[in-house]
């Protein structure tokens, strides 16, 4: 993969609104942002309601993910642009979503609802209705690029372990982003060995990613080895998504999986190792 | 509201849920206005003492925004498209108020 396969840019897609085969989906925790005004012709997808198992903690399944498509009118040879807001971050999910189930063509658009709206591009709130399809995905999950709990226990000390949550998270003198309320109940901390690479690194202002060079030399700097495979984390595994979609999509890297359990799974766990400080720590 | 399973900035304009001890909180809240007045949709992003990114939210209509944060100073920079803009605040715990101006 690289950038030019993986994302597209806001002035491509507008200029591709019209293009048949071209499926634009907004994907957001909260859908209050599309119903108030929505890229022309894209579809929604609610991350909470939709791509979770309303039960239990997990993905929707194969099947579940081939009743959503095909109820959103999304076709297997389609090529799906994703985008949304909060910095992309559950459009980045999406995207990680569809990669696990096979989607042959799928894509980022860069800096996401942030860009388009900044750039007073259009949008509007007009129903979309697209005919069903019968979506077939290619494959069950493609555990290349999940990481389970015991996954990453084993990795610790290994594996590149990147949290990409802020840095104030990482050492553990906060317990969620800076937007909720903090309290919770696991422990604050990180993962021993963990590199600190906040999402927010990857990412200009407007939402966009920064160059490839900018890129590379960020997780240089951080101290990760390319030799070796990859996990990042975050807090529910949205944030890490985004981290994710750079190593693996735009830079290239081989070995890439997504902790999604993330830390409010691993800061929950009795009797695994933590880190406090800033400091990644020892195995 | 729950926080476990949500990542996403809540309504900006929604009142502080009950369960959130604002005396245990420090709270950075204000106002995005510009020349014309509040400015509702903007992109307000929170930054660190070193000038590192802690989080972002998206004004309300009446141009509100709020954070949970830690005691100590922070940046606040307002991206819209009538402008942009920045604020600096000493928190404490408890509620600060930081107007923040763009144009």
């Amino acid at each position: 993969m690289s950038r030019e396969s993986a994302l597209v840019t806001a002035d491509w897609a507008e200029q591709n609104l019209e293009t048949p085969g071209l499926v634009f989906v907004e994907v957001d925790e909260d859908t209050t942002a599309y119903d108030g005004g929505h890229i022309p012709g894209a579809v929604k997808i609610n991350w909470k309601t939709e791509l979770q198992d309303q039960v239990r903690r997990d993905f929707v399944n194969k099947e579940q993910f081939e009743a959503l498509l095909s109820s959103k009118g999304i076709g297997n040879d389609d090529i799906v642009v994703l985008y949304g807001g909060n910095n992309n971050w559950f459009a980045a999910y999406a995207y990680w979503y569809f990669k696990l189930y096979g989607h042959g063509d799928v894509k980022l658009l860069d800096g996401g609802r942030k860009k388009w709206e900044l750039d007073a591009r259009p949008l509007n709130k007009d129903e979309v209705n697209r005919p069903a399809t019968t979506y077939t995905a290619v494959h069950d999950q493609d555990l290349s690029i999940r990481a389970f709990r015991d996954d990453v226990i084993k990795s610790i000390g290994s594996y590149n372990l990147v949290d990409v949550r802020s840095p104030d998270e990482f050492a553990g003198r906060l317990l969620a982003p800076a937007h909720l309320p903090q309290e919770q109940s696991q422990r604050p901390g990180h993962i021993p060995t963990a590199i600190s690479v906040p999402w927010s690194k990857a990412a200009n202002e407007d939402g966009t990613f920064k160059s490839d060079d900018d890129l590379r030399e960020i997780y240089g700097a951080a101290g990760l080895d390319n030799d070796k495979p990859t996990i990042a984390y975050c807090r529910i595994g949205e944030r890490s998504s985004h981290s994710w979609f750079v190593l693996k999509e735009i830079l290239g890297h081989d070995d890439v999986r997504n902790y999604d359990g993330s830390w409010t799974e691993y800061g929950s766990l009795v009797g695994v190792p933590v880190a406090l400080g800033d400091e990644p720590g020892q195995a | 509201m729950s926080t476990t399973d949500s990542c996403a900035a809540p309504d900006q304009s929604a009142p502080i849920p009950a369960s959130v001890d604002v005396a245990k909180e420090t709270v950075i809240t204000g106002i995005v206005s510009s020349g014309d007045g509040p400015v509702e949709g903007a992109f307000v992003r929170l930054l660190d003492s070193t000038g590192e990114f802690t989080a972002e939210v998206v004004t309300s209509a009446a141009g509100q925004f709020r954070f949970f944060a830690a005691p100590g100073n922070w940046t606040l920079r307002a991206l819209s498209s009538k402008g942009n803009g920045d604020a600096t605040v000493a928190a404490d715990r408890g509620i600060n108020e930081v107007p923040v101006s763009v144009g």
